[in-house]
């Protein structure tokens, strides 16, 4: 390459070479940067639209639960409570079946056209876009939930917090199960040879040795579940019953605070009542932001580590 | 002669079509330590395995032949029964991260799900410990996590979770292999030791251990059982000239 | 060790094992009968029609849902067009500079914008570009759909790049190729594999994404190849007209459902087919 020294040390090229190169340095660092300066920019904009709901009800946003456009009295207490009953309850009624995948794919059967049947279809589940699993829970999970109430002497409202946990459910599924999968297979054969040196059967050595040395990554997944099942949005909103009073019980109608701004935020004109919907906003942001992190980091601590 | 605690009858072993140990009849004599010697690929860790019936866990693998524990075929018994009489220490240290030491030392009562009181599991760890020449040295941590220990120390606390269970037989499956000469020969003098309670089968393709700790000595070679005898007796005037080769280091 | 106890350990086994495989084959059941219901129902819209035609009014019969499809399309390719070379690009400068405080907080950006919920990026779009254009838009709800598929774009390349070894590097550099040019014709087309999966995973997501065109792209029920007006998708149509109160267009959803469903899984299948035959073995 010709290069020119100039006297301050500094390289005059003649060469394209060098400025190409650059050029490329320059375009790739950028694009780095890119991403930090976007996501500082939603938080900051999500921020800042909020300052009218924030101005308006402070602390107490987070305790009312009037949530009424007419008076522009806006508290998010009966959607926190939905997303949080939805969420939690589709979390538990998924891990007994991610836990089964992850010991059958990560344990039973690591090989073989059984394990890799179960993989496929495990990543079809997640493939399925959420209006389809919303759409299909409307017209089949609602009736069977209907019939059910009515049986039981329930108000037959079909839609609800229960009916959206459940289709929530199937949803994180795969989620939490391909991480413990990972961690499960990932646990060295000569502490599993140890336990079964001592005379332990298969379920007491995955019990007692297998799921605790695999305990972090579990809980990573089980996190990154809880995160992907606080945002969905399209689902939930089809199935949940869009009221906007606090949810009594599982069979009630409720709102996420997602399925909130989804079924408002077009309609909403007040500035006051899109701020409050933004705030939700905000908040739904910063709450799957924090598991997320967390998740992350507790999967990069065992990756360092094994 | 020695009343035999252990004995293989066409002992055979397979992974798939592949025949790794070859017809073998041995007898075990009861409290003493015999070493199955060889070089690598011989089969002797395969051999070993059958005993314990940790072969048949790999795909594919499979044993004809018989095995009798004290007159009872092993192969007859649940296998989670051969396997707390028949215990097994590793290549490699493998104490469970995840416990303290103390409960290290149990594992395979609590594994098993096998309740004990405070007081009875109280002992089992102090003199299991003691059995391994470990005691004083852990005495104070018993309920720290043992990765702070030492190569040959986590080897001796797994054979301290090995003698807990009270087996009738030990395994040990080159267990100094991976560790430094003073861990090696505070193991080795340690097994001289246990032979008094429990009977030790020794796999190694070291010769000097073998001469150094063996009472009787089970030569294997290409998965045969090509000589056993008496240490002293096999070392010096060994009746096979494979035997002999081995010895002399024609093959390694 | 008592035999009675042995006896129930072994059992305890045996069911274990029995419940583990019985759970396991559960969780395909809701996919089964999701295929099943969307394949039943969506079939009897299926026809030639339901493809290049716009959809009815209510009351009319026939139509299709060409506008949907014409509309998922066009906001694929302005989802694409930025956030490809940009994640890319990102993810290059994530592989090749490991130790930089850059990478680290850019790493950590892009799993924070991976778990964003959808409906927040819709939310921050129609603040950044439909308040300022002045109403909703294809351009708009290409951008939301763009900043989604951005992460995975960006981890794709990132992994993949990370996966090639350094020696097919330094053989480039040895021969004197300069440092941009070896990246760009060595080490990209030896990860193309795994930037084009991550292509098209995120792909197959954000075609099928709703939450974020609710406020961007808004819908159209006609037919609009103006990125400046709202055009409608295949999702935003099947919300639509299932939350409508309208028997046949509920119909039409499960027929628009049906071939969202056929794309999304055909494109996941091919994925992992073709992806193992291109994968440059090393």
């Amino acid at each position: 390459m010709d290069t020119l020294v100039l006297s301050k040390g500094k390289m005059l090229s003649t060469h394209p070479g060098v400025r190409a190169e650059a050029t490329f340095q320059k375009t790739i660092f950028l694009s780095a940067l890119v991403i930090i300066v976007l996501l500082v920019a939603i938080f900051l904009s999500l921020l800042i639209h909020s300052v009218p709901s924030l101005k308006a009800f402070g602390l107490s946003f987070f305790f009312s639960k009037t949530w009424d456009p007419v008076s522009a009295t806006f508290g998010v207490l009966p959607f926190l409570v939905g997303t949080l009953l939805t969420s939690f309850l589709a979390l538990l009624i998924c891990l007994p079946f991610s836990l089964a995948i992850s010991i059958f794919i990560g344990e039973y059967f690591k090989k073989g056209a059984l394990s890799s049947f179960l993989k496929t279809v495990t990543e079809l589940l997640a493939g399925i876009p959420s209006i389809i699993y919303g759409f299909w829970a409307l017209f089949v999970l609602v009736p069977i939930v209907r019939n059910f109430q009515t049986k039981i002497g329930v108000f037959p409202y079909g839609v609800g917090i229960l009916t959206a946990s459940m289709i929530l459910s199937v949803m994180i599924i795969p989620y939490a199960a391909s991480i413990a999968r990972e961690v499960i297979s990932l646990v060295p054969s000569d502490v599993k040879e140890a336990a079964y040196s001592l005379g332990s059967t298969r379920q007491e050595v995955i019990t007692k040795v297998v799921l605790p040395y695999a305990r972090s990554g579990i809980v990573a997944g089980i996190l990154l579940a809880l995160g992907r099942a606080l945002g969905e949005t399209m689902a939930v909103t089809m199935v949940i019953g869009n009221s906007n009073r606090l949810p009594k019980g599982f069979f009630s109608p409720g709102n996420s605070m997602a399925s909130v701004i989804a079924n408002e935020f077009t309609e909403a004109t007040a500035s006051l009542h899109i701020s409050s919907l933004i705030e939700i906003a905000l908040l739904l942001f910063l709450v799957t932001m924090i598991i997320n992190i967390i998740g992350k980091y507790i999967i990069k601590k065992i990756s360092v580590g094994a | 002669m020695e009343s035999a605690i252990l004995k293989t009858e066409g002992l055979s072993a397979y992974y798939e079509d592949n025949q790794v140990v070859k017809n073998i009849n041995l007898s075990i004599p009861e409290f003493k330590i015999t070493a199955i010697m060889g070089p690598s690929g011989c089969g002797k860790s395969t051999l070993v395995r059958c005993f314990n019936r940790m072969h048949e866990m790999v795909p594919g693998a499979r044993i004809e032949g018989k095995v009798f524990l004290k007159e009872e075929n092993v192969y007859d018994m649940e296998s989670i029964t051969v396997r707390t009489r028949i215990g097994m220490v590793f290549q490699r240290p493998n104490p469970f991260p995840m416990m303290t030491i103390r409960d290290n030392v149990i594992a395979g009562y609590i594994l098993n799900g096998i309740k004990l009181n405070r007081s009875k599991s109280d002992d089992i760890v102090k003199q299991s410990l003691k059995e391994a020449a470990l005691w004083d040295e852990v005495k104070d941590y018993l309920h720290k996590r043992g990765t702070f220990l030492s190569g040959g120390q986590q080897q001796r606390l797994c054979i301290a979770r090995a003698l807990a269970v009270k087996p009738d037989v030990l395994l040990f499956d080159e267990p100094t292999s991976a560790l430094d000469p003073k861990a090696t020969s505070h193991i080795e003098g340690l097994m001289a030791d246990l032979k008094n309670t429990v009977t030790i089968i020794l796999v190694t393709h070291n010769i000097a251990q073998a001469g150094r700790v063996s009472d009787f000595i089970a030569f294997l070679y290409l998965g045969e059982l090509v000589e056993f005898g008496p240490k002293g007796r096999l070392l010096t005037t060994p009746k096979d000239k494979r035997t002999e080769e081995f010895l002399t280091g024609k093959f390694g | 060790m008592d035999l009675h106890r042995l006896k129930l350990r072994i059992w305890k086994d045996r069911g274990f094992k029995a419940i583990v495989i019985l759970f396991s084959f559960l969780s395909i059941v809701p996919l089964l009968l999701i295929l099943f219901y969307i394949i039943k129902n969506g079939i009897l819209s299926i026809s030639w029609e339901f493809f290049v035609e716009l959809p009815r009014p209510v009351g009319e019969k026939g139509g299709g849902i060409s506008n949907a499809i014409v509309g998922s399309l066009l906001l694929v390719i302005i989802a694409g067009l930025p956030s490809i070379p940009l994640g890319i690009a990102a993810g290059i400068y994530l592989s090749e500079n490991k130790k930089s405080r850059i990478t680290y907080w850019s790493g950590l950006a892009v799993d924070v914008l991976q778990g964003t919920p959808s409906i927040v990026i819709g939310i921050i779009v129609y603040l950044w570009v439909v308040v300022p254009m002045g109403g909703f838009s294809a351009f708009a709800g290409g951008i939301a759909l763009g900043i989604m598929m951005l992460p995975m774009i960006v981890k794709a390349t990132e992994e993949t790049l990370s996966l090639i070894p350094g020696s097919l590097k330094e053989a480039s550099l040895a021969l004197g190729v300069p440092y941009y040019r070896t990246i760009l014709r060595v080490t990209l087309p030896a990860g193309v594999s795994g930037i084009m999966t991550g292509v098209l995973i995120s792909t197959a997501r954000v075609a099928g994404e709703t939450a974020p065109l609710l406020f961007t792209a808004f819908g159209n029920a006609f037919m609009n190849w103006n990125l400046n007006n709202p055009v409608n998708s295949l999702p935003l149509l099947i919300y639509n007209y299932a939350t409508s109160p309208y028997p046949e267009w509920h119909q039409v959803a499960w027929g628009a459902s049906c071939v969202l469903v056929v794309f999304v899984l055909t494109l996941n299948l091919v994925m992992r087919t073709v992806i193992r035959r291109w994968k440059v073995q090393f």
